[in-house]
């Protein structure tokens, strides 16, 4: 749904959209965090017991781990895993692929349990699946109508040397 | 393939260090971990084996500040060297915005830095990317060891495009951080040229 190339515009909207699904599948699923990563490790949104996560990390080695899996797909002939589960001794993790593109995670403890997770992230998923496909769309469409003016086009030489100062 | 978030105001990038099996990928990130502030970085993961070649892929977060009111995130990952992990390399070029190619100045690393650019070129086209429209850097690594090549051969050999290259001693830290700002510099003009 996004070109290899292109860039992955993420806007207001749309992220109001992602966090109230989200955090209905909080609440729905009794789990104790959720956050969705890009295919490529960009941490997009998070919600839930956050604060003692390093998330940023979480994304990334999600992003591996799907990365990972994937390639192990493919040598069997599988298309994709589009869910994956890690059992702990008190926290779990479900990991699933949402429109192809995006990775959602909720970790869960025994407060609820991989019946009732699977059951709302399939749920979730659709309407993740949705907003997405918007996304991708508005994208599209601005880059057509030469709208999407990059925050970057006016940047100087001397803005990119401050970053290094 | 940057991540622009007007949401959070944020942009994302992703910038991978590749290069022959020892030839120092990890001890760059490992440096620039060292010595950047605490506020701008997040925690390096190292995704080795027991004897601490590179498994998977090192992972070190970094924020460098603002630009027009951007937060500009970039985050570093190493691929594993040894030419037997070739899947794994393929799948952390996935979604680059930029690539440092470090080179050991060796000798005898002269055939495994040419083996490993050639390896470069095929992974990334296999992406669907091509080498010369990437921002692009290399750094020529271990000029402190006695064996190595001159700059001028391995500039010839492996940098025929005269992308930018900088000599290096990741261990010391010389040459480091200079080869960062470059390959950073050069993904922050594609995205003003709209690219990325």
């Amino acid at each position: 749904m996004f070109g290899s190339q292109s860039n992955f515009v993420m806007y207001d909207e749309e992220l109001k959209r992602i966090n109230a699904v989200i955090e209905k599948l909080l609440r729905e699923s009794n789990s104790k965090v959720i956050f969705l990563v890009d295919k490529n490790g960009q941490l997009i949104s998070a919600t839930g017991e956050t604060e003692h996560l390093d998330t940023t990390s979480l994304a990334s080695l999600t992003a591996g781990n799907i990365a990972a899996t994937g390639g192990l797909a493919k040598l069997i002939g599988e298309k994709e895993f589009s869910i994956l589960f890690h059992e702990g001794e008190k926290d779990n993790i479900h990991i699933s692929i949402v429109a192809g593109r995006v990775i959602l995670v909720v970790i869960f403890d025994q407060r609820s349990s991989l019946g009732l997770v699977r059951l709302r992230v399939k749920k979730a998923s659709d309407e993740l699946a949705d907003i997405f496909e918007d996304l991708a769309r508005k994208t599209a469409e601005m880059e057509k109508e030469g709208t999407a003016q990059s925050p970057f086009a006016e940047i100087t030489d001397d803005d990119i040397d401050n970053l290094f100062k | 393939m940057s991540f622009i978030n007007y949401a959070s105001r944020e942009i994302n990038c992703k910038i991978v260090y590749y290069g022959p099996g020892l030839c120092g990928k990890t001890t760059n990130l490992q440096l620039v971990y060292q010595k950047t502030a605490p506020e701008a970085k997040g925690k390096m993961i190292s995704l080795a084996t027991e004897t601490e070649r590179t498994l998977f892929f090192d992972f070190l977060p970094l924020a460098l500040g603002e630009i027009r009111g951007f937060k500009t995130r970039f985050h570093l990952y190493t691929v594993p060297g040894q030419v037997f992990y070739d899947a794994s390399r393929k799948l952390i070029l996935k979604g680059v915005d930029g690539v440092v190619f470090v080179a050991d100045s060796q000798e005898e690393r002269l055939d495994a830095n040419i083996e490993s650019m050639e390896n470069l070129k095929d992974n990334l086209e296999e992406q669907g990317y091509q080498l010369e429209k990437l921002p692009f850097v290399i750094q020529y690594n271990k000029r402190d060891l006695p064996n190595v090549t001159s700059v001028a051969e391995l500039r010839n050999l492996l940098n025929p495009d005269d992308v930018p290259d900088f000599e290096a001693c990741a261990t010391t830290g010389e040459g480091v951080f200079e080869t960062l700002k470059a390959v950073a510099k050069l993904i922050l003009v594609d995205l003003k040229k709209g690219g990325g």
